[in-house]
């Protein structure tokens, strides 16, 4: 029951965001991705959802843009 | 059910929150410093804090029957301002004698940029100057992974830091691996909305096992819930987990870590 109501809570905030005007922004995009790992086979699905929003670099960033964390890697550019 | 709160920043919750805890079953807690919501302005800022916590905080606790412990640092999020963060470690061996101080924390890294990194080498200095225990604060979310892997690298380098005497925590499913596999232990931070789910945790316990981990409810200002630990006990409970392996980990596990620092009595 719980991750039925977790699972239909995710279908009505894509419902949301078709239903919203405007652009959608990166963390979409990269929800999506993360969401086709809850179909691959094997016990890391977890694992593997987290990687899909992680900065995959390796490298220390030059300055910190700030304090906060927005859920998903911008990519380079951002 | 006894318990030991191995993070948890008590300057932002009320009073109730102790007696919650007390009720329970908490007998020891450990407050490592953090960032305030906002930036303190000046070294003299921190002082101020870091008397709060080896001197207010402790006769809040003992109100109530729990042991308080701290860490002291300045948080990665406040570590980009370079000239801060150097005032601030000069003034920490002030406090280093404090009768409840268990050591360094929690350092670690935010954005994973190149001044935190530095920051954070001089916190790990600092602590193995004076042989102090290490707590470690991963970032939050997409960085987490990346930071993680260059903070282990950080631990690393320096050949003077013992593994077992540094605890990193906020581990989850992508970072839990890497920390015990450099020797570390690993701290999961049950959160009601980022980090990690009661569930998660105990899914992590059953596939990594009960070595070197604990749990925490790192209870601050934010959304956070003080009687997480208990409440995640009572729901391995309820998996139908035996008493001797929760008590390991909500007990047993802290202490083990906690005592190698002589000053950690229950």
């Amino acid at each position: 029951m719980d991750a039925r109501h977790k699972l239909i809570d995710i279908a009505a905030f894509l419902d949301r965001v078709e239903r919203a005007e405007g652009d959608a922004d990166f963390r979409l995009e990269a929800f999506h991705v993360a969401m086709k790992r809850l179909d691959d086979k094997g016990k890391d699905r977890a694992q593997d959802v987290l990687m899909a929003f992680s900065d995959p670099t390796e490298e220390p960033i030059p300055v910190a843009p700030g304090k906060g964390a927005c859920g998903a890697w911008p990519g380079e550019s951002e | 059910m006894r318990f030991i709160e191995p993070h948890a920043h008590m300057v932002s919750r009320t009073t109730d929150d102790y007696a919650d805890m007390a009720t329970a079953g908490c007998v020891a807690l450990c407050e490592p410093a953090f960032w305030a919501g906002f930036d303190r302005g000046s070294a003299d800022g921190f002082r101020d804090y870091f008397r709060q916590l080896t001197e207010v905080e402790p006769r809040r606790a003992a109100n109530y029957g729990i042991k308080h412990f701290t860490w002291l640092c300045i948080n990665p999020k406040e570590s980009e301002d370079m000239a801060l963060a150097a005032d601030v470690l000069s003034v920490i061996p002030e406090f280093m004698e404090c009768p409840n101080v268990l050591g360094i924390g929690e350092i670690g890294l935010n954005k994973n940029s190149r001044n935190e990194i530095k920051v954070l080498q001089q916190h790990v200095d600092l602590a193995a100057a004076h042989d102090q225990l290490i707590l470690v604060h991963t970032p939050h979310l997409e960085d987490k992974h990346k930071g993680t892997r260059l903070i282990l690298d950080v631990l690393k380098y320096d050949s003077r830091i013992n593994p077992e005497r540094v605890m990193i925590d906020h581990v989850e499913e992508h970072t839990i691996g890497m920390v015990l596999d450099a020797g570390h232990w690993g701290g999961m931070t049950l959160y009601p909305e980022s980090k990690c789910s009661p569930a998660r945790a105990i899914d992590m316990v059953e596939r990594f096992g009960s070595e070197r981990l604990w749990w925490d409810a790192a209870c601050d200002w934010g959304p956070s819930v003080p009687l997480a630990v208990p409440r995640t006990a009572c729901e391995m409970r309820r998996r139908g987990h035996d008493e001797s392996l929760i008590e390991k980990i909500i007990f047993e596990n802290p202490k083990s870590f906690l005592s190698q620092n002589d000053r950690f009595q229950l």
